[in-house]
């Protein structure tokens, strides 16, 4: 199985996490996504015409988005089936979470790479956009604890929605929105770095175990 | 939104970084900011113009880059001869946006107690944390620091190591925005790495950091040397954009250094003795 990976590339870190915590073992190739943007560059468009990292490999398989990369790691190597449950309401929970993810990327991520890698496009409203997503998921989680729920969907365990938020959420600062406000928040990265398997990127650190 | 356009002669004197010939030559013209104030770089004969609402600004194309100048009569730009030796390969690594001061940036790059923690695996890994006594000197010839017997334990000192070593450094600070360090070669053990930032402050914090080496490497690929780099400035920068103040506080008593901090000190007391009022907050303020 093969990643085309860029370190610095919040998705990417979404599929390296994922594979990471299924314990699969890949091989990356590095895209130059960041001076060169050889994602956009015929060669890279001739294997995902979206020229959009990160893009799997497997056999003669071939996942060009970071939703369709989760939703096949999980089907195929998650015999728990916890990843990507298949009842009716994880099922709709999952895919709306996702959704949001997609949502995170056009946003807080969008924010990071314009004031770190000077994307075009305006990062005010960029962090108007996150900030606004970053409050309904402080909300829904910090109403997750008072209930006994410690993830975004309902299941007793994570899913690949927390996998897809994760790099947008840990990774907003780059992009000039701070967390201080929203503590629920804070508290599920913590638990996120504290799953069995979990791995870092440059600009995330592992937290401490939990007392 | 743009700040009140800085008026501090030291930051107004100097020549600043703005854009590599890398990026200029691929994009054509590129837009940024340098002292809170909005410019302009276009290919032009010579290499580049620099334009300040349509107004030029003093040019000058050196060591890879487009530098511009606010000043009357800028000193020349430092020496960097390792940037003429033919058989060095010059890589430029990036250029990042981070929410912090200049001063703030170069402290970082000078830091070695920092490496266990920040860099864990590649330039330092625990229990070898400690920062060995090292030699710091100004030079007012040069007028520039330098330090010098700088040594530390580094898993993975550059992109064509593959086993730790002891590493032995030595930083210039020849600009205040600017440093370049110097490493032993994993490839050739006479010869020394250059590693540079320059950094574009774009406002008191605020900046363009601009990477890249000058190295002995004939094996690895631009993009390995690049991810190498770009990884070690990943993981840097949320640490600087956690420092408060953001502006480098020039009061000896402001922050407590330890021995570790000898480059800094000497750093501190330079700019201060600059009179830089600029992206700090000087003693007395």
């Amino acid at each position: 199985m093969k990643l085309y990976d860029f370190e610095l590339h919040a998705e990417c870190y979404a599929a390296r996490l994922m594979l990471s915590l299924l314990g699969v073992t890949y091989q990356t190739e590095a895209v130059d996504f960041y001076p060169e943007a050889a994602h956009l560059a015929p060669e890279f468009r001739a294997i995902n015409p979206l020229g959009r990292l990160p893009l799997l490999e497997d056999g003669t398989l071939r996942f060009g988005t970071v939703q369709g990369i989760l939703s096949y790691l999980a089907a195929a190597y998650d015999p728990t089936g916890h990843w990507a449950p298949d009842t009716a309401v994880l099922r709709g929970e999952v895919a709306g979470w996702m959704a949001v993810a997609g949502e995170l990327a056009a946003t807080a991520g969008q924010a990071r790479l314009i004031e770190t890698m000077f994307a075009d496009g305006d990062a005010e409203a960029a962090r108007a956009g996150a900030e606004a997503l970053l409050r309904v998921i402080d909300q829904h989680l910090w109403f997750g604890e008072v209930e006994g729920r410690d993830w975004l969907c309902s299941a007793t365990h994570p899913t690949i929605a927390d996998i897809a938020c994760f790099p947008h959420v840990v990774l907003s600062e780059d992009g000039g929105i701070s967390r201080q406000d929203y503590p629920a928040i804070r508290r599920w990265i913590d638990r996120v770095k504290r799953l069995e398997g979990f791995t870092v990127m440059s600009g995330v650190f592992p937290t401490s175990s939990a007392l | 939104m743009m700040a009140q356009p800085c008026t501090d002669t030291v930051m107004l004197e100097h020549w600043h970084p703005v854009v590599s010939l890398d990026e200029l030559r691929g994009a054509g013209r590129c837009r940024t900011v340098l002292l809170d104030r909005p410019v302009e770089i276009v290919r032009a004969a010579g290499g580049a113009r620099v334009l300040c609402d349509s107004a030029p600004v003093q040019t000058l194309v050196q060591y890879g880059y487009v530098w511009a100048s606010f000043g009357t009569a800028p000193a020349p730009l430092f020496p960097f001869p390792e940037f003429d030796e033919a058989d060095r390969r010059f890589v430029v690594t990036g250029v990042f946006g981070v929410q912090v001061s200049a001063g703030r940036a170069i402290e970082n790059f000078l830091d070695m107690g920092h490496f266990p923690y920040v860099h864990t695996g590649i330039l330092g890994e625990e229990p070898h944390t400690e920062v060995k006594e090292y030699d710091v000197e100004i030079s007012q010839s040069r007028d520039e620091i330098l330090a010098t017997r700088c040594r530390f334990y580094q898993p993975k000192a550059a992109v064509s190591s593959d086993e730790g070593a002891d590493v032995e450094y030595i930083y210039r600070v020849p600009h205040p925005n600017c440093s370049v360090l110097y490493k032993s070669s994993p490839v050739d053990e006479t010869r020394l790495d250059a590693i540079y930032i320059f950094v574009q402050p774009m406002g008191q914090e605020k900046i363009r950091a601009h990477t890249g080496m000058c190295i002995i490497d004939d094996a690895s690929t631009d993009l390995d040397i690049r991810s190498f780099q770009q990884t070690i400035f990943g993981q840097d920068k949320p640490i600087l954009e956690n420092q408060y103040p953001r502006r480098l506080p020039l009061d000896p008593r402001a922050e407590t250094p330890i021995r570790a901090d000898k480059s800094a000190i000497a750093y501190r007391r330079w700019l201060a003795a600059k009179g830089l009022g600029w992206g700090v907050i000087p003693a007395g303020a």
